[in-house]
């Protein structure tokens, strides 16, 4: 190869250059997040010396720590019942034929499609329609808070966790389930042995878009919200309202450190299971593995 | 997000009208009948984030021996689209326009005079509100201004408090770093309209024409169009004059290295002023203890623990008085009380568009 050399090389620096741009555009920002939370000053913008007091100020926070454990709770509830009707919803809608699967199909984006205050809005009319009825049927007194905020969250990521599902579920061969099935495996078995390791990775990723989803959600979860329920998100927000301070530098490192930790789980998991597929289904990787280990 | 913020106004509207065509949301306790300190359950407090000293809620959590469950919101329309749905909530703080929305949808308790005797506390200019004279329904609970922050180190100390500052070219020109001015349709728009001597809730589209083009003409001074970093900018000395919020303004210069060279002015035409209030919703399960808290706060020293503690300005006559809040927020606050020109943002409905698509002519 002659790099470095004629217009190839010429293009290839180019695109170098461009890669590191965008990178700087994407994290530059997010370096000044991190570096200016160790900020001693009132101000985020004015450096005096570095120190940890706004992290021991967010800890001491009785209300961004109950902000933070209510965001916890709902994305992660939110999160597990969204990935299992997702990951259901995207089998059914790629493996089988049924009546008015054509309309499920197109309800099922409906929620990724429509604006968020709208959903918002249509929730919390459902809800408290709902709670209306069922204290007229039944003498059940409810009004909103988490559980509320949990159900709006599930709504609305059921339909990424099945985008990304359906996404994965196409790529794979469905021979694969048709031999398990000729096989004798039952319908439970080819799922549990067959379709769910292939798809895992898929439904990684979506569990984890929903997650995300979940935690930074403001316009949705402020409508349904109830007493005692504010997230984090809502709480910033109202912060923002009188200037910001470096306490929102802060919280905002705590959740960045942790979606990198929920993203690099997520790609050691999604690389594992890669793996794991070639070998299985590629005899010709198997080989490629084997020389690499010779020449290691 | 203030198209947002728009957008579910828009919505919160629609809301209302489905709700008036649903059923009666369940009405409340009987609040008419609610004795002076007394509680009738735990208080679910709907607040704006960090507005409130943590030590008053302990406070009134132990001398009354009730629980206060705290939330927050971050968007008056997001709350009053809440409660016209028939959420819960014993007490929320609303701001002035707000409220007078909610007490024309019937949200809202009134007042028991027995059970509030502290509302004699609250300064007169803030008892005789457009949006609920009397009071009836509401007591203040914080306030504020928008103004110019002005460093008199770049400026001179020999100035006149004018929107000339941010809006005379020949002026602002000659500021090092020039001028920042709000990014907020009605706060900017609001200012040309009072500095060319409008109200600034005029809606006559010849007047708001004017605005655009005052503000259009006053760019080349004005460094920035920005609304969240003003008040530091002004600090570091990047521009000579910032158009702000009061709240953000008395923090600013606090931080700033010599903070004497820092005044905060009411323009003599005058300039906008916000007022947020505590009410008590119908759909309130505990007004009693609501009434109880209201009054709580009015009380001179708690009104003081409040301000000493979230730097917005008082209405607390008693408490100002009595010398309690910290000198320097007196001070910063004091131009509100014998300024004769403040006015509240009211909704202008249908010309919210205007003021929105008049500014971004202007900057463009």
């Amino acid at each position: 190869m002659n790099e470095g050399t004629g217009p190839r090389g010429w293009m290839q620096r180019l695109l170098a250059v461009n890669a590191v741009l965008v990178f700087v555009f994407l994290y530059a920002p997010i370096l000044l997040l991190v570096v200016f939370s160790f900020n001693d000053n009132n101000n985020v913008s004015i450096w005096t010396e570095p120190s940890l007091r706004w992290y021991g100020e967010m800890f001491r926070n009785d209300d961004v720590m109950g902000a933070l454990r209510n965001s916890l709770i709902v994305a992660l509830l939110s999160t597990v019942v969204a990935t299992v009707i997702g990951t259901a919803l995207a089998i059914s809608l790629e493996r089988y034929r049924y009546r008015g699967r054509g309309t499920l199909d197109g309800l099922a984006y409906l929620p990724i499609i429509i604006p968020d205050v709208t959903m918002a809005v249509m929730l919390l009319i459902f809800f408290f329609q709902g709670f209306d009825l069922l204290q007229s049927w039944f003498g059940i007194r409810m009004t909103s808070g988490l559980h509320t905020i949990v159900l709006a969250h599930i709504a609305f990521c059921i339909s990424f966790v099945a985008v990304v599902v359906r996404a994965r579920i196409a790529q794979f061969d469905s021979a694969l389930e048709d031999a398990a099935a000729d096989l004798y495996a039952s319908r439970w078995q080819t799922f549990r042995r067959v379709t769910l390791p292939l798809i895992a990775p898929g439904v990684a990723g979506g569990a984890l878009l929903s997650l995300t989803l979940s935690l930074d959600d403001v316009v949705v979860t402020q409508f349904v919200s109830g007493a005692g329920s504010t997230t984090l998100p809502v709480y910033v927000f109202g912060l923002v309202r009188r200037g910001v301070t470096p306490l929102i530098n802060a919280v905002s490192v705590v959740m960045l450190v942790a979606s990198m930790v929920l993203v690099g789980i997520s790609l050691g998991f999604q690389r594992g299971a890669a793996a794991r597929e070639k070998v299985a289904t590629d005899p010709d990787v198997v080989l490629d593995g084997s020389l690499e280990v010779d020449r290691a | 997000m203030k198209r947002i913020m728009r957008l579910t106004a828009v919505l919160g509207a629609l809301v209302l009208v489905i709700a008036a065509c649903g059923s009666d949301s369940g009405s409340g306790a009987d609040a008419s009948a609610c004795a002076l300190d007394e509680v009738d359950g735990d208080l679910q407090l709907y607040n704006w984030s960090e507005y409130i000293d943590p030590a008053l809620i302990t406070a009134f959590e132990e001398q009354y021996s009730v629980d206060v469950v705290e939330s927050f919101y971050e968007s008056n329309e997001a709350m009053l689209a809440q409660l016209q749905s028939g959420a819960v909530y014993d007490l929320i703080v609303p701001s002035d326009y707000m409220v007078g929305i909610m007490i024309e949808e019937e949200l809202l308790h009134e007042l028991p005079d027995e059970a509030v005797p502290n509302l004699a506390n609250l300064d007169p200019k803030f008892t005789e509100l457009p949006y609920d004279p009397g009071p009836e329904y509401s007591a203040a609970y914080q306030f504020g201004t928008t103004g110019l922050g002005v460093n008199t180190a770049l400026v001179g100390e020999d100035f006149t408090p004018s929107w000339a500052l941010i809006f005379d070219p020949e002026l602002t020109t000659t500021f090092p770093g020039g001028v920042s001015v709000l990014d907020d349709p009605r706060e900017t728009m609001g200012a040309a309209l009072k500095y060319l001597g409008y109200s600034l809730n005029d809606t006559d589209e010849e007047h708001l024409a004017e605005a655009r083009d005052l503000i259009a003409a006053a760019k080349d001074g004005i460094a920035t169009f920005d609304s969240d970093q003003y008040d530091e900018a002004l600090a570091n000395g990047e521009v000579a004059v910032s158009h702000g919020y009061s709240g953000n303004m008395i923090i600013g210069f606090a931080d700033a290295e010599n903070p004497d060279d820092f005044q905060y002015v009411l323009p003599e035409e005058g300039a906008t002023f916000w007022i947020d209030n505590m009410v008590v919703p119908t759909t309130a399960e505990s007004p009693c203890t609501a009434f109880t808290f209201i009054n709580y706060i009015l009380d001179a020293e708690n009104g003081a623990t409040l301000t000493n503690w979230n730097y917005y300005g008082s209405p607390n006559k008693a408490a100002i008085d009595a010398g309690l809040i910290e000198q320097e927020v007196v001070d910063f606050y004091a131009d509100t009380f014998t300024a004769p020109n403040l006015e509240i943002i009211q909704d202008t409905g249908d010309y919210e568009i205007k003021f929105t698509d008049y500014l971004a002519q202007a900057k463009s």
